[in-house]
């Protein structure tokens, strides 16, 4: 399942961050990466970006780039 | 005798409080400058304590070195050349583990760096116990608690600082991030290979260039070509191939298997030096933002913040301005009458004065919307304002960031153009800054009202409104056109950290808001109050100008003529007579004016220029006051005033009736509006597009841009217009 397809108040655990270059590159390097549990704290009004929980701190990732990352396990 | 110096640099994530105790360590004797060649700020501070004098460097917030960004090549490149005696890397306690990817970045650099677990309290309400022994035992540095905020641990880690800067201590070959076999067995291969190859000197230690080669390092790869003398090209051959292994090895990018990697090695010290009690807590930050960024009031709330804003900084910003301006006027008046008339009392009064004035009266709409702006920066809402802005803003190629400094530039452009200062990415900065212009700001409202007014009577507000419309328009279809051609290039990701929300401090606003204001007097001032001059002088010279009639001479012959009349008339007559001479006269002195801003230099480039803008509907008199609106936008108006109308009467009014009067129609009112909506800004703001942007190519680029786009638009309501069959 994709990151961009998670409801609000989900939890997930990344499989894979997909994507190229420096964008892919910096995703990983705030925390972003396979094996870490994120948590969709909420979408914003206009429904895009998303604000993520990881690593315990708040990021926002558009809906495009959610949607290079992989995650399994929703719960 | 003199007490030693040393260096110190603090690096840190972005809201880590590394500005914070930058401030608190040099209070307010700093130093706020560019970065050689950017725009990025670079702050010094300097402090004397414990016997030393210590120049303490605020780096650019960063979450990694990675050379993406201009902020990460900057803190990079200093710590690398520049080679500061202590690197201090703030850290945000609780949140450790990436902090910690900066920090281990920072420790395979190789210079001497010290910990300071910054927020300490914070992570101990979120029941996070960190064991700071072993974390310094664990990467082999030096760990200072400290809260910024309360200004505690401050003095204890300069101490340590210092202690570490004067320790002779070698930087230990162990202790650094561990990559998995097949990597590690690379960076040593190319170590090797780097050690037996070079002619030159590898400037950096052996290991990190191994590493930064295999990551495909671009500024890297530079500086072996440089610096390696003729085996370079060897060395980044066989960089290459080793990557081809990893590549292959991996199925993956080596500089993303080794983000991995230092991550699952920070992961280790998290399991032993963090433990996480599991009370649970109430997060006042989640709460504030059910409210602040709900589907609901969420924007409701965020446009009642920007518009307090905007009412602060131009509603209560008017009041000061007020005074400035009337303190200016008192001045000029006070100097007007005890200075001889001469070249020099003009070039005071009218260019100087005058100039110095119109820098000034900025100045209070500065620093409140740079208070406004660190208020909402301090406290964390900028972020949830970008991530509830920025769907809109993306459809312009632009950041969630950009509509503050765009709406701002309703107000005025130049405080406005400085706000771009938010945005992290250069290019984001660069096309909001090329846009904000066409946000219409206040000072172009008068020539509005007065041609719409004028021409359009009880649809004047429609007009006006369409013509700030035009301007949204013509900036989003600017804004995409650059992004698709000469600022393409990936959107800065939004990969945005909306930290906790802070109670700010008053003395970190207080700093920001009057650092913006120095920057302005000191780095803008000069060329506003230089450009003040020489429209002055456009205007002022030639001095012996020949007008078509002796107009002293009139004045006196009229003078004269009352004089017989008013002696012979009885007291009521006398006053009437005495009122129709002083019109009579106040219409000489009119005509001698017009005639004198006719004939100026500025007056004859009008007439010069006038051609160009006959196609637009706009007659020469037209012409000369849009060229005097370089100045400022407000003197479009009073040019307009002294040009057409040449009545005693320099109201609103007698203009009206002058335009009607003139060959102007609606329809190249209209053309009009259109040109002063767009065309170059004033100078002040082209003062701060070069400021800003940090070069002069930027500057030209933005103002033939604006102009030539005035003048199609221009051409096009005329033409179109007379097309269609309006005139």
């Amino acid at each position: 399942m994709r990151l961009s397809e998670m409801k609000e108040n989900q939890t997930a655990r990344i499989v894979h961050v997909g994507g190229n270059g420096p964008l892919r590159r910096r995703i990983l390097e705030m925390g972003i990466l396979k094996g870490s549990d994120i948590y969709v704290e909420k979408y914003a009004p206009l429904k895009d970006p998303i604000e993520l929980i990881v690593k315990g701190y708040h990021v926002s990732l558009r809906v495009e780039e959610a949607a290079q990352i992989t995650v399994d396990n929703v719960k | 005798m003199h007490s030693k110096h040393l260096s110190i640099a603090l690096a840190g994530n972005p809201n880590s409080g590394k500005t914070t105790i930058f401030n608190n360590i040099t209070g307010t004797r700093q130093k706020v400058g560019n970065w050689p060649g950017v725009t990025v700020e670079k702050k010094e501070g300097y402090v004397s304590k414990f016997g030393y004098d210590l120049i303490i460097v605020d780096l650019p917030g960063t979450y990694s070195l990675t050379p993406f960004s201009l902020e990460e090549i900057i803190t990079r490149d200093y710590v690398l050349e520049e080679r500061p005696d202590v690197v201090i890397d703030i850290i945000d306690a609780s949140n450790l583990e990436r902090s910690l990817y900066l920090a281990t970045q920072l420790r395979e650099l190789d210079c001497k760096v010290l910990f300071a677990l910054n927020m300490a309290d914070v992570a101990q309400t979120r029941g996070m116990k960190i064991d700071d022994e072993m974390l310094s035992e664990l990467l082999n540095v030096p760990v200072v608690f400290t809260i910024g905020n309360k200004n505690e641990g401050i003095d204890t880690l300069l101490e340590k600082a210092i202690e570490l800067a004067e320790s002779s201590y070698e930087i230990p070959k162990t202790r650094k991030v561990k990559y998995s076999k097949d990597i590690e067995h690379s960076i040593s291969n190319l170590e090797r290979f780097l050690e037996n190859w070079t002619e030159g000197s590898i400037p950096y230690n052996i290991r990190w260039t191994a590493i930064k080669l295999l990551e495909d390092d671009k500024i890297v790869k530079e500086r072996i070509l440089q610096k390696a003398g003729k085996n370079s090209q060897d060395i980044l051959r066989e960089a290459q191939r080793h990557r081809d292994f990893l590549v292959d090895r991996f199925d993956d990018e080596p500089e993303i298997v080794m983000t991995d990697e230092r991550y699952g090695f920070i992961f280790g010290i998290i399991k032993e030096v963090l433990t996480t009690s599991t009370k649970q807590r109430v997060d006042i930050s989640r709460n504030i933002d059910l409210i602040l960024t709900n589907r609901f009031v969420g924007f409701p709330i965020f446009f009642l913040f920007i518009w307090a804003m905007f009412e602060l900084t131009f509603s209560l910003g008017a009041y000061p301005m007020e005074w400035i301006g009337g303190g200016v006027n008192l001045l000029s008046t006070f100097l007007d009458s005890v200075l001889p008339d001469n070249l020099f009392k003009d070039l005071l009064l009218n260019g100087i004065i005058t100039g110095v004035g119109s820098v000034i009266v900025f100045l209070p709409n500065i620093l409140i919307l740079f208070f406004c702006i660190a208020l909402f920066e301090d406290t964390g809402y900028m972020s949830r304002a970008a991530f509830l802005m920025d769907k809109i803003m993306h459809l312009i190629g632009l950041h969630g960031k950009s509509f503050i400094p765009m709406l701002m530039g309703f107000g005025c452009n130049v405080p406005a153009i400085m706000a771009t200062r938010t945005l992290e990415s250069e290019k984001d900065r660069t096309l909001t800054i090329l846009i904000t212009p066409f946000m219409s700001c206040s000072a172009k409202l008068p020539v509005y009202i007065i041609l719409a007014g004028t021409f359009f009577g009880a649809s004047a507000g429609t007009v006006i409104f369409s013509i700030y419309l035009a301007g949204i328009i013509l900036s989003i279809i600017t804004g995409r056109l650059f992004r698709s051609t000469i600022l393409r290039g990936a959107d800065a990701p939004f990969v945005m950290e909306l930290p906790p929300y802070r109670v700010p401090m008053i003395k970190s606003l207080l700093i920001h808001m009057w650092d913006r204001g120095k920057i302005f007097l000191k780095k803008m001032g000069g060329v506003i109050l230089a450009g003040c001059v020489i429209v002055w002088a456009l205007l002022a010279f030639p001095r012996n100008m020949q007008y078509s009639s002796d107009y002293a001479a009139e004045i006196d012959r009229v003078k004269a003529s009352y004089v017989a009349e008013m002696t012979t008339a009885n007291e009521p007559d006398k006053q009437l007579l005495e009122k129709r001479r002083d019109a009579a006269v106040a219409k000489l002195i009119r005509s001698k004016k017009a005639e004198k801003s006719e004939k100026s230099f500025m007056g004859r480039i009008g007439q010069v220029i006038a051609p160009l803008f006959e196609p637009l509907g706009i007659d020469w008199r037209g012409s000369v006051a849009l060229l005097t609106g370089f100045a400022a936008k407000e003197i479009v108006v009073s040019t307009m005033g002294i040009l057409y109308v040449a009545d005693e009467e320099e109201d609103s009014e007698a203009l009206k009736n002058a335009l009607l009067s003139s060959d102007m129609t609606p329809l190249s009112a209209l053309a009009m509006m259109a040109f002063v909506l767009l065309y170059l800004p004033c100078l002040a703001t082209v003062a701060a597009i070069r400021r800003e942007t940090g070069s002069f190519k930027w500057m030209f680029f933005s103002v033939v841009y604006s102009t030539l786009l005035a003048w199609v638009v221009a051409f096009c309501v005329y033409q179109g217009g007379r097309v269609i069959g309006f005139s």
